[in-house]
Formats: C-alpha cells, structure tokens, sequence
C-alpha cells in the first residue's frame, strides 16, 4: 500500500510536469490546429536558461523561474512569427514539417552553444523531506505539484474570465468569425504562444530539478508524452491537457514500478493507441461530423 | 503503346544501364572505394524506403511517421531467417538466400501493414501521424526487450549479402514496380481516396480496402529495405529504427514532391549523398538540414517536383530544343 | 417496377430531426425532382439513399435488395450512383480518370498484373479508356480530357460529375443540384443531357434542384419537402399551384 501511494505522489509529480507541458501543445494546436513539434524544444531550452540563471547569475529561485518563462515566451513568439505565420493559410502538412523542421533546428542550436554533455541543474529548490506515515514527499515535489497547480488555475482563469482568454477561445473555434468580431487574430495567436510557451519551459525547469540533467534532446521524449497526453485529454481542450498530463504521469510512474521500466513508454504510446481507435478526439472532446 | 511512350520507355532504359555502367567501371577500377560503394548502397535503400513511403504519404496522402517501424521489422525478419539458413548448412547460392531474405522480411513488415492499418486508417490527418509514431515506438521497444534478437546491444554476426551490383538491380526493380502499381487501377484508386476519400467512396471505390492495400504495400516494401539494410549493415541495432529517422524519410518524400516518385529518387538520392559529403561540417549539418527544411516549406511546399514526375525525355528535348533555338538565332525566324 | 424505395426514412442527430419518414418509389426510367427550401433535408436524403448516413429509422430498397446499412461502394455496385452539391471532383487528376475511377468494377486485373502489366493490364486499360472517352464525348468534353480536373471551367467540372456518375453504369442517378452555378444555356444545355443519358442509358433519374425551370422543365413527377418532411407530390402543374408549396418557399 505504501508503495502504491508513494508512487501516486511520484505520479502527481511526473503528471503535473508533462500537464504544464501539454498545455503548450493543445493550446497551439486549439488555435492554429497545428501540432508544435517544437514545443519540445521549448521545454528544454527552458531548462537551459534555468540553468545558466541558477549557476551563472546566481538568481534566486523566482526569478530563475520567472527569467526562463519570459525569455521562452518571447522566443516562442518569435517562431510563431517567423516560421509559421507564412504558413497560417498553407495546407496542415507544410506547417507541420516546419514544426518539424524548427524542433531539428533548435535541438542542433542547443548542441552546439551548449555542446552535448549534460549539464547539472542545481537544486534551486529548498531540500527537505516530509514524511507522511511511511511515505516520503520532498519539498521539491510538492513545490512541483503546487507550482504546476497554481498556474493552472491561473491560466484556467485566465481563459474564462478575461477578454484575451475569451478571443483565445473565439479564434480557436472559428477563426473568420473572429475576425469580423474584431479580434485581433494575429496578436492572440501570438498571446497564445507566449503563454503555451511560458508554461513549457516551466516545465522544462521543474522537469530538470526533478532529473537532474540538462541536455539538448531532452525535449523529444517528455515532448512527445505530453503531446500524447494532449491528444489522450482531448486535442484543444486545455481542462483535457491537464487530465492527460496527470493520467499519462500516473501509467508511467505505475508501469515503471509495478511492470517494468523499459516497457513503460511502450504502455503509454499503446494507451494512446487505444483511446485514439475508440474515442479519437480524446477523453474530453466532442464528436464531429464532415459535412458531405 | 504509342510512339512517345516508346521513346521514354527506351531513353530510361539506356540512361539505367549506363548509370550501372559507370558505377560498374567506377567500382573494377578501384576509383571508388569501400565508402563511396557505401554511400551508393545506402542511397539505394534509401530510395526504396522513400518510394514506399511515396505509396502512403503521395499516393494515400496520409501521414505515415512510423516507417522505419516496417523497416525494423524487415530487418529483423530477414536477419533471423537469413541467419537460420545460414547456421543450417544448406548450400544455397548467395542471391538465393538474399531473394527469399528479402521476401520474408516484406511479407513479415506487409502483415504488420495489414495487422496495423485495418485499425489505425479509421483515423484521418494528424490523429493518424501520432498512431503510426506510437506504433513504430512500440515496435522499437520491443526490439529493445527481445533477447532473441539480441534486445538494446543488437543483432551482430548477419552475413553480408548486399553488394552495390545486385541492390543496384533490386532498388530499378523496385522503383519500375512502384511506378507501375502508381498507374495502374489500383494506383488510381488509392489517388482518388487522397483527393476526396467521400467522393471515392461514392465512385464506389471501396475505400477502406484501398487504404489498407497502400499501408501494407508500403509496410511490405520498407520491409525489402529493411532486409537490403540488415544484410548489408550486418549488425542491426534497435535505436536505428527510432522516431528520427522516420521523420528522416518522410522530410525525404516531402521534400521531393508528395505523390512524386522521381521526386523521391532524386531527394532520397541528395538528402543521402550530401550530408556524408559534408561530415567535416556535421556540427552544423542538421542544422542547416532543418534551415533548409523550414525555408523549403515557407516558399515551396509542394517540394521539388510537386505531384509531377521528372521525366528525363522530356529534359532531354528541351534542351537540344534550347540547343536549336540558340543555332538559329542568326537573323532566322523564330517559328 | 420499382427500382429505388424509401419507407420511412427517419434522420436524427442527436435531438435534431432532420428528415422525418420521407417516403420514396422511383418507377423504371422516371425522372423525379425532389425541390424545397434550403436546409430541407434534400441533400440528407439523398446521404441515406447513397449509404453515407445510415437512417435512424426506415427501410431502403434498390432493386428489391435492402441496402440500410450497406457501404456507399456496394450500393455504387447495386447500381446507384450520385452526383454532389458541392463538387467533389478528384482535382489532380485528369478528367478522364475521374471516369475512371467510377468505371473501376469494370477492370478486372489483378494487383501483380498491374504492376507487371500483362496482357489483361494492356487490353483492360484500352477498353476503359475507350468507354470512359465515350462517355466524356456525351458530355462534349473529349478536348478536356487529359486536362486536370482542378484546371476545367466550373460549368464543365458539373458536366464531368455526372459523367463520372455514369461510369459505374448505374440504374438510379442521383444529382445534387446539377444546374447551380450555370447560365441559362448551359441549364438548357443540361436538360436536354439529362433527358438524353436517361433515354440512352435506360436510367432512373432523381435530382435536387433550385433552378425551377429545369425542374418544371424535365421533371415527370415532382416531390416537395419542407423541415424534413414531404409536404406535396405530383405533376409539374400540381405542384406549382400547391398552396403548401407556395407557403413553404415564400413564408405565409
């Protein structure tokens, strides 16, 4: 028993990293439907100026954080600008090699400034370990869960009760209506962005702390759990990010303890296999039919 | 046939065999060595493996980013079969073993292209794209785990059965296959699925059938390339068969011309060559690879050759045409 | 004899009716219109007829077989075919290989025979060019054939839909709205057409359509539906002074 709830508690952790990162991908993929294969990248250049923050600034801890998330904000916006808004009326495919295409560069980028060894993320985060009957919670992992819920929340909010939020959510739904409402398109996709990305390289932080290293393909595997996170809760839907993060978090901190480690990434992509054969548009998504 | 016809069909007969020719020279007389031989081996499986990524992604439109599952299969199949027949002493002629390596090894991945699409294509765009790299992670992890096959430290000691003559011939066969099943009935259905899968199904094109013929065929001949690859490479390993290179041969198909089999052959053929060509700057290698990509798709999506073929008759004319035009230029009439 | 019935054919999405028990019989060789104000539920009948919905309720019959819950290939099979409201042409491929692909039953070889190109490959491929250039000529499109579908004229595109429809050698023919976007030559041109491939080819012909002149033009029998419901069914004459006709299209 106590093994299954510390692994819970190791599950909220590793769930609540790969939510901030699924957010990112379905808000992006809710407003442009399309899917950021760099947001990865996003996550780990994130780390990476955590890092050079945490050791060579010697910043304290918020503004470590706070530092990551706005520089990620202004290069996510950045991409957006130069690499995919050419392509906002091309057909999905172009914009999703482009994708493709920016995760490759950026991966290569971060080779070569930071050159292939891992670095060491310094414990930014005060070490201490409470025990709760037999199980042990680090202070890490509940400034990890607290922080991830905290900005949830935030965003959660966000979305629902301010104008950006609600023209947010009006361009995903119909872009050209949007439009003649007078919304700004290309400012809240940029908006869009900033805040994914904000919440990404979050992530990208928490995710080192809680693994110690930092190296430039450490944006492909977790990227690409969240993502199947994204699709799992329901593309597009940001309560459904939330829920895949935590589920996918969960199966993975489950199988690796009561399975095995190597088949765990295996269990999750066939978790995803399965929820996309009977209920594709995700846990929380809705039914639509093409017009004929 | 008609007379054009005729006259392609023979102008890419002679431009093959002496291509073959040339490299044949090239290799008797040691101007090539061992590595050039590689890198032209490699280009010709690459090549296969993007024209049968042609056959999904071009012809079914659909995005297929878990090949090099297929691939892996292939591989594997072939290796352990080949091996088998090795370890039994049987005196079969090298070709032979290599023949039904390959046949095994492209039944095997087409199976798992049949087992694998009749579930997968109930899925449209991107939903499908995530299935494929799900189930091409699968595949690796399992290769991963599989003692049999020598799990994560790989499969060693596969005999070597590949040599630039005969994959030379295997990857024209198989590009003349590809070509052929493109126009054939069964080629134009599985177009007329990309262009409007509702409209195809009201021509009565039995749209679900046609799909998962496509996604089989292609599993069937990147299973082929797999095998040319096991038994050339002669050591197979899991991680080869990752997420990236899957991705790899689809920049390929893409950067081509989606639905462009020559399209295919020539960035399969520069998209391999070029990198090796540029090791002493592989630092900055993929990164220009991926600056390249993303200015490609900015201001030429459709690739190379878009939906077209190049055809190499029609080059030809156009250039002894510019030929004549320049010849008569001298106070002539431009007709 | 009946060739196509519809019994009661009910349409729901979710908690929206949007065909309630339409009933149906097309007689051998009839030319029936099916008109009503837009949203109606034209177009959603005709997806039942076709196989792309399959009704909530209802029984459907195309040559006393049963066809609910048949794919829209088997019906194409059975001997149905349609035409769409909004064009769906393969567009990058030539004219006659939109032809083509309907006359598709028609060629019997083999995948390994295609990509081998036997004998049968060559002989087939002959016939069905040759049929299928037939059919474009009908139609006048014999100059358009090589052209991509993408590249024709609107008029021409609506013309090679229906020859597309005719590749399957269908009984029953079912146009979605075959005249919308023509000037009245090309309309008057269309008439004659249909009354032409209906003759020739000894065919059923349902069609949707706004164009009133075409449908009081050809159309032997006429029904009219309103909110999913057939309100009138008659001659050309009967219908035009049907005061539920009039309501529905004009509002009281």
């Amino acid at each position: 028993m106590n093994l299954f709830l510390q692994q819970l508690i190791n599950g909220l952790n590793v769930g609540s990293i790969y939510a901030l990162i699924a957010i990112g991908y379905t808000m992006v993929y809710g407003i442009i439907k399309l899917i950021n294969f760099a947001h990865g990248e996003i996550m780990m250049f994130g780390a990476y100026f955590a890092f050079i923050a945490a050791t060579s600034f010697q910043l304290p801890v918020w503004a470590v954080l706070l530092s990551s998330m706005i520089i990620m904000s202004i290069i996510g916006v950045t991409i957006e600008f130069i690499a995919y808004r050419p392509l906002r009326n091309a057909p999905r495919l172009s914009a999703l090699i482009t994708a493709i295409g920016v995760s490759l560069f950026l991966q290569n980028l971060a080779l070569i400034i930071f050159k292939p060894d891992p670095k060491v993320m310094p414990k930014i985060f005060p070490e201490t370990i409470y025990k709760l009957g037999e199980i042990d919670i680090s202070s890490t992992t509940l400034i990890t869960i607290g922080l991830s819920l905290f900005f949830m929340v935030l965003l959660d909010l966000y979305i629902r009760k301010t104008k950006q939020g609600r023209a947010m959510r009006a361009v995903s739904e119909d872009k050209d209506a949007a439009i003649l409402m007078g919304i700004n398109v290309n400012r809240t996709i940029s908006l869009t962005f900033a805040v994914g990305s904000a919440l990404g390289a979050l992530g990208g932080v928490l995710f080192s702390v809680a693994y110690i290293q930092v190296y430039p393909t450490m944006g492909v595997m977790p990227g690409l759990k969240a993502f199947i996170a994204a699709v799992l809760g329901g593309i597009g839907i940001i309560p459904g990010a939330m829920l895949g993060g935590f589920i996918i978090g969960m199966v993975e901190t489950m199988t690796k303890a009561y399975l095995s480690t190597t088949w765990a990434d295996a269990i999750v992509f066939a978790i995803l296999i399965i929820v996309l054969l009977f209920k594709p548009t995700g846990i929380l998504g809705k039914n639509t039919r093409e017009k004929v | 046939m008609d007379h054009n016809k005729k006259k392609a069909y023979l102008v890419n007969t002679i431009a093959v065999v002496s291509l073959y020719l040339v490299f044949f020279g090239l290799i008797q007389t040691k101007t090539m060595n061992n590595y050039f031989v590689g890198i032209a081996i490699m280009t010709c499986i690459m090549i296969i493996m993007a024209m049968s990524l042609n056959i999904v992604a071009g012809f079914l439109g659909e995005m297929a980013l878990g090949h090099a599952g297929f691939m892996a299969i292939g591989a594997y199949a072939s290796a352990s079969f080949s091996m088998a027949l090795v370890s039994s002493g049987l005196p079969l002629p090298k070709i032979i073993i290599l023949i039904l390596a390959m046949i095994i090894g492209g039944i095997v991945a087409g199976i798992f292209g049949f087992l694998i699409g009749t579930p997968t294509l109930r899925l449209r765009g991107d939903y499908l794209g995530i299935v494929t790299i799900g189930f091409s992670e699968i595949i690796r992890i399992f290769f991963i785990n599989f003692g049999p096959t020598g799990g994560a430290a790989g499969l060693k000691g596969i005999t070597r059965l590949v040599n630039f003559h005969n994959v030379f011939w295997i990857t024209i066969i198989i590009v003349l296959l590809i070509f052929t099943l493109g126009r054939s009935k069964q080629g134009r259905a599985i177009i007329s699925i990309r262009e409007d899968e509702i409209a195809s199904e009201a021509a009565g094109i039995p749209t679900t059938r046609y799909k998962v013929l496509a996604f089989s065929l292609a599993a069937f001949f990147a299973g082929i390339g797999g095998a040319l690859y096991a038994h050339y490479q002669s050591f197979l390993e899991p991680s080869k068969f990752g997420f990236m290179f899957s991705i790899e041969m689809f920049v390929i198909v893409v950067l081509g011309g989606l639905g462009s089999l020559t399209g295919s052959i020539i960035s399969a053929i520069v998209l391999t060559v070029l990198p090796e060509m540029l090791r002493t700057f592989s630092e900055y290698r993929l990164l220009v690879y991926s600056l390249v990509l993303i200015i490609m798709m900015i201001f030429r999506p459709q690739g190379i050759f878009g939906r077209s073929e190049f055809s190499l008759t029609a080059f030809i004319e156009s250039l002894i045409q510019r030929k004549n035009v320049k010849n008569s230029t001298d106070g002539g009439e431009v007709s | 004899m009946t060739v196509l019935s519809a019994k009661n054919i009910t349409m729901q999405f979710g908690g929206l009716t949007a065909v309630d028990q339409f009933n149906l019989e097309l007689d051998a060789n009839e030319l029936v219109g099916l008109i009503g104000p837009n949203g109606a539920g034209k177009t959603t009948i005709f997806n039942m007829l076709t196989g792309v919905y399959v009704p909530t309720m209802g029984e459907i019959m195309l040559n006393s077989q049963s066809i609910i819950k048949k794919m829209p290939h088997e019906i194409v099979k059975l001997g149905a075919s349609r035409t769409f409201q909004n064009i769906r042409l393969f567009k990058d491929l030539t004219a006659v290989e939109n032809v083509k692909i309907a006359y598709h039953n028609f060629i019997d070889y083999n995948m390994v025979q295609g990509m081998f190109r036997t004998k049968k490959f060559w002989d087939q491929e002959k016939k069905a060019q040759e049929e299928c250039m037939k059919l474009l000529d009908i139609f006048d499109m014999g100059e358009y054939a090589d052209t991509l579908a993408k590249n024709l004229p609107y008029g021409q595109q609506r013309k090679l839909e229906i020859a597309r429809a005719l590749a399957s050698d269908p009984k029953v023919l079912m146009l979605d709205e075959p005249a919308a976007g023509m000037n009245p030559n090309e309309t008057a041109e269309l008439m004659e057409t249909i009354h032409f491939i209906r003759n020739k080819f000894d065919i059923t012909v349902l069609l949707i359509e706004h164009d009133m002149k075409l449908v009081m033009g050809i159309c032997e029998r006429i029904i009219v539906v309103d909110y999913g419901k057939t309100i009138a069914e008659g001659t050309p004459d009967e219908i035009k002074n049907n005061p539920e006709v009039i309501r529905a299209y004009l509002g009281d």
